[in-house]
């Protein structure tokens, strides 16, 4: 539908000279135009990006203290030893791996469940699918602030008289939780437009052969939008790993609870050691994009609008 | 046994599921505001829902001044920052989705890689630079990066819908003499105006529920925004508990964009799903 090659060699197949003239002139104001008007968002995103990107990145070799301005001198690799080699540091990173898998998985299994839910539902469709967007527009602090009521001791209804957010497994399945909640509907979504793909004929025909329900969700339709979930996964995993909000309100990072971000902020924002920060702000990028190069390699994900290029 | 009381026992297990995704979509939001409506009495009683219910903790958050102004900043800068991406996206989504220039894989691949980026990463160096310039704690402070975080998602939604649009009217356009640009500005863009408000939406919702920039490049009521402002929240006075202050000030946030949800379902399920896969 959109492609527009055949198009243009049709042109050139038909047309003689002057054609061919005006096409390229056609061409050469098609580019123009359209880097005219991929401008500004191209330098929009390269001025407010590139900067800050380049400056932690110079940052990190540095030590960079703001209680100690007049001290700043360049340390080379040794903020990489020194946070590499710190317990908080992989303390966190484990947390962090662990906390992103678990959610990752059960949002899975409950978003394919949601999805189909909405998807399959003969009554009360439009108030299923409405009311399943409430937990992904709800502000995530806002919700992060009613999980940490709800399980306050004395204060909670799920808390009774034990203060679960004192405990660090405790607390890692409320974030959990927390996370999970407010995530189901994303996956959910984005699982819901692949099973509008599967054609109806096929499950039918396979219902006809003596497929059960179970071995149909399997055979068929998993294989078929196995690509949605690709990408649901792997939009999610990049978001996981990168958990700021709901630790920030649920326990701060209390207890052994922090994740990657959170000792990152705490770097930067209350310790004011800017080195360091920013050598854990590109150990935190690094580690991204190597997930998302595993899952690219690994399981063939199409990258989050690679096909835009293509098509 | 008849196809009638089939279909009515099929029925009724579907309420039951349905029944469940509701408890599981609304249970966090009421409790947050039965929370809110909970006098201080009763506060410990740990029970669900009041038993006596109060307007005292909303009276409280409008009183002193910095939630309103909190709410009035997070409005004013979401409003900017989604106004400015959707222009600025547009623009490039079109040119992505409908136009050959050299550079545009490279816009692509940029976008998504400031769309994957960590922020946290980008947090100390926009608070040096915003300092430097004397943009910190200002509306200008945080719009600017909003923008910058939108404009993936913009592009990515906006030139999935562009696709979707029937190329032939744009040649007829230009058949007619229209040059490429009025074939934008007169042709494509009415066309894709659901797809731009759509766009909008989520893009809203992403201002709105930053918390991260909010926390880290604001300092005061000056600019602070509403998430921000919560987790800064002590009550009204300095003996009140903060707890069904926060609760309430959360309520408050959260019906407004629980309303515009309901509203435009419909478009926000198109927007999450365009262009995310397609076979």
């Amino acid at each position: 539908m959109s492609v527009t090659a055949p198009v243009d060699e049709r042109t050139e197949d038909e047309s003689a000279a002057i054609a061919r003239q005006r096409h390229s002139e056609g061409k050469k104001a098609e580019r123009r135009l359209g880097l005219m008007l991929v401008a500004p968002a191209a330098i929009l995103m390269v001025a407010v990006t590139a900067y800050p990107i380049g400056y932690a990145l110079w940052l990190s070799f540095f030590r960079a203290d703001l209680r100690t301005p007049d001290d700043n001198e360049f340390v080379g690799l040794d903020n990489y030893i020194t946070v590499l080699s710190s317990d908080i540091w992989w303390k966190a990173f484990g947390f962090t791996l662990l906390l992103t898998v678990v959610s990752v998985v059960f949002e899975l299994i409950l978003g394919m469940a949601l999805a189909i839910v909405m998807h399959r539902t003969i009554v009360g469709r439009g108030l299923v699918r409405t009311s399943a967007l409430v937990p992904y527009a709800i502000v995530t602090v806002v919700a992060a602030f009613s999980w940490r009521f709800a399980w306050s001791q004395g204060i909670g209804w799920l808390a009774g008289d034990s203060a679960p957010l004192t405990g660090q497994w405790s607390s890692f399945w409320i974030i959990v939780l927390a996370e999970v909640w407010k995530t189901i509907p994303f996956m959910a979504l984005l699982l819901m437009a692949g099973l509008a793909l599967v054609p109806e004929d096929l499950l039918k025909a396979a219902s006809i052969d003596g497929a059960s329900a179970w071995q149909r969700f399997w055979k068929v339709t998993v294989p078929l939008i196995k690509p949605s979930i690709l990408v649901a996964v792997l939009f999610r995993t990049l978001d996981a790993f990168r958990v700021f909000d709901n630790i920030y309100v649920l326990t701060s990072g209390a207890n052994e609870t922090s994740s990657v971000s959170i000792v990152a902020y705490n770097n930067l924002m209350r310790g004011l050691n800017l080195g360091i920060g920013s050598t854990m702000s590109v150990l935190i990028f690094l580690a991204i994009a190597i997930i998302a190069f595993i899952f690219i390699k690994l399981f063939g994900a199409a990258a989050p609008g690679s096909d835009e290029g293509r098509r | 046994m008849s196809t009638t009381t089939e279909t009515t026992k099929t029925k009724s297990i579907w309420w039951v599921v349905n029944a469940i995704v509701l408890l599981y979509a609304f249970i966090p939001v009421v409790w947050i505001i039965s929370l809110s409506l909970k006098p201080d009495a009763t506060l410990n009683d740990g029970s669900f829902l009041p038993t006596k219910v109060t307007s005292e903790h909303y009276e409280a958050i409008f009183a002193n001044d910095s939630f309103t102004r909190a709410l009035i900043n997070s409005i004013g800068i979401c409003l900017i920052a989604t106004f400015i991406a959707l222009i600025v996206g547009t623009m490039a989504a079109y040119a992505v989705a409908r136009l050959d220039f050299p550079g545009k894989s490279l816009v692509v691949g940029v976008s998504l890689m400031i769309a994957m980026f960590p922020q946290i990463a980008l947090v100390t160096p926009l608070f040096k630079i915003l300092t430097g310039i004397g943009l910190f704690d200002t509306w200008l402070g945080l719009i600017i990066p909003y923008i910058t975080f939108a404009l993936p998602l913009a592009i990515y939604t906006l030139s999935a819908f562009f696709r979707e649009i029937p190329w032939e009217l744009e040649k007829a356009a230009k058949m007619d003499g229209a040059t490429p640009y009025q074939a934008f500005r007169k042709v494509i863009a009415p066309l894709a105006m659901p797809g731009v408000f759509t766009t909008a939406i989520l893009v809203f919702i992403t201002c709105w529920n930053d918390f991260l920039f909010a926390l880290s490049l604001t300092s005061s009521e000056r600019s602070r925004t509403v998430p921000a402002a919560l987790s800064y929240f002590t009550g009204a006075t300095t003996f009140e508990k903060p707890t069904q202050t926060v609760a309430a000030a959360a309520v408050v946030i959260t019906i407004p964009i629980v309303i515009f949800v309901l509203f435009f379902q419909r478009r926000i399920v198109a927007g999450l799903t365009s262009g995310a896969v397609k076979g």
